[in-house]
C-alpha cells in the first residue's frame, strides 16, 4: 500500500529530526544537528536491510518515489518565497562576503575530490 | 461574480494552487529549455532561476519576506516550498542512495563539513575586517553570516551582536544560497561535481541546505542524496563552532 511506504518516511524523518534536536541540546546549541541527515541514513539502511529482511512491495515503494520526484518542484517553490529582495538590498559588504564564500568553497572541492581514504586501490 | 469567486477558490485551496502554479512554472522552464538553449541550461535550473526572480518581484510588490508566498493567492507556494516539505522531500531522494558511496567518502565528507565552516567563516570574517569591522563580536556574527544565513543570527544571539549586524549575516547566508543555486550548475563541470563522492564534499563545504538542494537539482538530480546529507550537519556544527572556538580565535587575533 501507498500508505506504507509515505507513513516509514514520515516516521524516517521523525526520528531523524528528533535525535538531531537532542543532539543539538546535547551539545548546547540552538540548532538541529544533522536530523535530515540522519532520517535519511536511516532510510538508506532500512531499504537495504530489505532486501532479505523485510520486502518493501512495489506499491509501497511508490509512496516514497512520489515525494522524491516532488523533489525538484519542492524546491522550486522554495526559491519562490527566499528573500531575495533583503539579500540584494542590504549593501555591498554583506553581497562581497556571500559571494566570497561560495567562490572559496567552489574552489576548495577540487582538492578534496581527490582524497580518497579507505577504497581499495588496484594499482 | 465570477473572478471573485475563482479568486475565493484558489486563496481557500492554497497548497493545491501552489501545486498548479509550480507546475505551470515548471512546464515553461522545460520549454524555454528545449526551445531557446536546445537543452543546455537544464530545465529545473531556469525554474529555479525564475523562481527566484519572482521571489524578488514579489517582494519588492508586496515588501514581505516571503517573495512571492506573500500574495494571498500564492501563500500556498510558501507551504510547499517550506522546510517541512523541503525536508520531506530531501530524506525521500535517499532512497535507492548507494550505502557504498556513503562509506567510502565518510571521512572526506566529515572533513568537508569542517573545512566548509571554517572556510567561509575566515573568509566572511576577512571581508568584514576589510570593510573595517574592529569589533570581534561583529567579525564573527558576519563570518558566521557568510557560512549560512541560521549560524549567522545564532552566532550574533549568542554573542550579543546588535541588530544590525544580525540583518547583514543573513543578508550574506542569503546571498550565498541564491548564488550556490545558480551558480552550482555553471560551475559544476569545471570542479568537477560529477560523482556521489565529489556531491558528499560539495554538500559539506557549501553547507546551505537550500542552496544545496537548489544547485544538485538543477546539476543532477542523481547527485541529491549525497550532497544533501553532509549539508545537513553543516549548520549544526556552524553554531558549535562559530560562537566559541572561531569565535575565541579572532578576539585572539583581533
Amino acid at each position: 500500500m501507498v500508505i506504507y511506504g509515505v507513513a516509514l518516511l514520515s516516521f524516517c524523518m521523525l526520528v531523524g529530526v528528533f535525535v538531531g534536536d537532542i543532539l543539538g541540546n546535547l551539545i548546547g546549541v540552538q540548532a538541529n544537528v544533522g536530523g535530515v541527515g540522519i532520517a535519511m541514513l536511516l532510510l538508506i539502511i532500512l531499504s537495504n536491510l530489505s532486501h532479505y529482511k523485510f520486502q518493501i512491495g512495489s506499491a509501497t515503494e511508490n509512496g516514497i518515489h512520489f515525494w522524491s520526484a516532488m523533489y525538484i518542484p519542492i524546491v522550486v517553490a522554495m526559491a519562490a518565497k527566499q528573500n531575495v529582495i533583503a539579500a540584494i538590498s542590504s549593501g555591498w559588504m554583506a553581497i562581497i562576503a556571500g559571494v566570497a564564500a561560495v567562490v572559496v568553497s567552489f574552489a576548495m572541492l577540487p582538492l578534496l575530490d581527490r582524497i580518497h581514504i579507505g577504497e581499495k586501490d588496484d594499482s | 461574480m465570477i473572478l471573485d469567486s475563482l479568486i475565493d477558490v484558489l486563496t481557500k485551496n492554497a497548497l493545491i494552487t501552489a501545486f498548479a502554479f509550480v507546475g505551470i512554472l515548471v512546464w515553461f522552464s522545460y520549454e524555454l529549455s528545449a526551445r531557446l538553449t536546445r537543452g543546455h541550461i537544464h530545465g529545473s535550473a531556469i525554474a529555479i532561476a525564475l523562481g527566484l526572480v519572482l521571489a524578488y518581484v514579489g517582494g519588492s510588490i508586496t515588501e514581505g519576506k516571503q517573495g512571492l508566498a506573500d500574495f494571498s493567492l500564492l501563500a500556498g507556494v510558501g507551504v510547499m516550498g517550506g522546510a517541512m516539505f523541503r525536508d520531506f522531500a530531501i530524506v525521500a531522494t535517499a532512497f535507492g542512495a548507494e550505502l557504498e558511496a556513503l562509506k567510502r567518502a565518510g571521512f572526506v565528507g566529515a572533513a568537508s563539513v569542517l573545512i566548509g565552516v571554517v572556510l567561509s567563516f575566515v573568509v566572511g570574517a576577512v571581508v568584514a575586517v576589510s570593510f573595517g569591522y574592529t569589533d570581534p563580536v561583529a567579525i564573527s556574527t558576519i563570518g558566521a553570516g557568510a557560512a549560512t544565513y541560521i549560524v549567522g543570527p545564532v552566532t550574533g544571539t549568542a554573542l550579543g551582536a546588535d541588530s544590525g549586524v544580525i540583518a547583514l549575516s543573513v543578508a550574506a547566508g542569503l546571498t550565498k544560497s541564491v548564488l550556490v543555486m545558480i551558480g552550482t550548475p555553471f560551475v559544476a563541470p569545471r570542479i568537477g561535481l560529477n560523482s556521489p563522492h565529489a556531491a558528499l564534499i560539495y554538500g559539506g563545504l557549501m553547507g546551505t541546505t537550500s542552496g544545496v538542494a537548489g544547485g544538485l537539482a538543477a546539476t543532477d538530480p542523481k547527485l541529491v542524496p549525497y550532497g544533501a546529507m553532509t549539508a545537513t550537519f553543516y549548520t549544526g556544527v556552524g553554531c558549535l563552532l562559530a560562537p566559541s572556538v572561531l569565535f575565541l580565535a579572532v578576539r585572539a587575533i583581533v
